[in-house]
């Protein structure tokens, strides 16, 4: 009871110091948090997700992925990457490597958006005349885990455009979500990601929030196939019995925005391959 | 008369005795359930397995509770006591009825 009292004092002041912090501020408060409570952890490792601080799981993780599971995902998002558009152009025509991940999610002063690579996969499709993809899985997921494979090892260094107000506001509304309890069961994400990281609900551990947004997107064996993080975040929001909000829409690109940025300075490591 | 006034008592005895034990038993079912209290995510409880050690495990809990509303106010709206538990509030999000949390309150503090 007392560290469980400890740790929720730990986590009130680190939640409600961070309330007016600055982004720069709450980043460090945030990888603090999870480096002082997981000092096990060596340092980068947080991109393995539950892995990171379970030895036990993590060989058996480790045998997995000798023989990927989300190879041939990426074999066919090669090929989709590839394959010319109707009107003869191709993914290369927009993007001028399919190394993209250290760009994305980046904020769009013009359009006052954040856009996620997803967004931009999709976009290039319809600036050509293609239909847009759906956004959680199938195609998108294999042409994204393509291109995440060729960016292993890019750092994560989204930013926060100092004196632009949007950016701000995007920021701090995905702060927002991930601090806010919601749905009847009434659970906020840094209420299993943080204050319950490393803690069992049944046989799961919750995996720390810290390198949540590293290696997306992932082959889970639950769901037999790719899914994108906003896929993931539907997913965890509908376990709570909350309505989940639509994939890319202005609530979960501002959170990946937010958790992304809280991951600044580890490493790329998608696609990944989860339980 | 006598007599049948004794059996009677000792039947009404133990009728009740079998209605008690039986409210802590379907107590115990609507805790365990994992479409109900589903408890075990997160508290050791006797009698349950696969439990999770989100919360303090479950016991002695005539000690730590010995008033039941205490008890019954811990479930309904864990948030009172602490708004940041994780917790979740039964009774006021309406996951659980009044009358089971009726029913998880005798089997909790039965443990
Ligand atoms: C009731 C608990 C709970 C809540 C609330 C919850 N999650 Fe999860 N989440 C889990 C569990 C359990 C898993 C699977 C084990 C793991 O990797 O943590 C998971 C997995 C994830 C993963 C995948 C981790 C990986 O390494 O691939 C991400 C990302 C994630 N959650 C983000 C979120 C976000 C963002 C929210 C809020 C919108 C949220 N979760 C809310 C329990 C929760
Ligand atoms: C998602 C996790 C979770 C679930 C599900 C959950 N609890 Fe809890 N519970 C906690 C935590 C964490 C605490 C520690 C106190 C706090 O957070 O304020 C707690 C504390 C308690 C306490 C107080 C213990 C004490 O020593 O004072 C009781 C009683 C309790 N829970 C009963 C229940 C019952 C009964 C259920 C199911 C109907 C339940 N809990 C479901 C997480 C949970």
């Amino acid at each position: 009871m007392k560290t469980l009292t400890q740790l929720t004092l730990a986590l009130s002041v680190a939640v409600s110091g961070a309330a007016f912090a600055s982004p720069e501020a709450d980043q460090k408060a945030f990888q603090k948090f999870y480096e002082s409570r997981f000092s096990q952890v060596a340092e980068g490792d947080f991109i393995n997700g539950v892995y990171s601080i379970l030895p036990a799981a993590r060989e058996q993780w480790e045998a997995i992925e000798e023989f990927p599971p989300y190879e041939p995902e990426v074999e066919i998002g090669e090929e989709l990457y590839n394959t010319a558009f109707a009107n003869g152009k191709s993914f290369a025509d927009c993007f001028d490597t399919p190394a993209q991940r250290e760009n994305y999610p980046y904020w769009d002063a013009d359009r006052e958006m954040v856009v996620t690579m997803e967004r931009a996969i999709n976009e290039c499709r319809t600036a050509n005349g293609e239909k847009a993809w759906g956004w959680k899985k199938g195609k998108i997921a294999a042409l994204s885990a393509y291109m995440s494979y060729e960016s292993r090892g890019q750092e994560i260094s989204v930013t926060i455009p100092e004196g632009d107000e949007g950016a701000l506001a995007a920021y701090n509304a995905g702060k927002e979500m991930f601090y806010t309890k919601r749905g009847q069961l009434n659970f906020s994400c840094s209420d299993c990601h943080m204050y319950g990281a490393g803690l069992n609900a049944r046989a799961d551990t919750m995996s720390p929030a810290f390198g949540h947004a590293s290696h997306w997107p992932v082959y889970r064996s639950k769901w037999q196939a790719m899914g994108t993080l906003h896929r993931r975040f539907g997913g965890c929001n509908t376990n709570i019995r909350a309505k989940p909000f639509k994939a890319q829409g202005p609530e979960y690109s501002n959170l990946e925005y937010f958790l992304t940025y809280m991951s600044n300075g580890l490493e790329f490591n998608g696609p990944g391959a989860r339980k | 008369m006598i007599m049948k006034a004794a059996l009677a008592a000792a039947l009404l005895a133990g009728s009740l005795g079998a209605a008690a034990d039986s409210v802590v038993e379907q107590g115990k079912q609507v805790a365990f359930d994992r479409k109900k209290g589903n408890c075990l995510t997160c508290h050791q409880m006797e009698g349950g397995t696969l439990a999770g050690n989100w919360g303090p495990p479950l016991m002695a809990m005539k000690a730590r509770y010995p008033n039941k509303e205490d008890l019954r106010a811990q479930i309904w709206d864990p948030t009172k006591r602490n708004p940041m538990t994780s917790m979740p509030p039964f009774g006021r999000n309406g996951i659980l009825t009044e009358a089971e949390i009726d029913l998880v309150v005798e089997f909790v503090h039965s443990l």
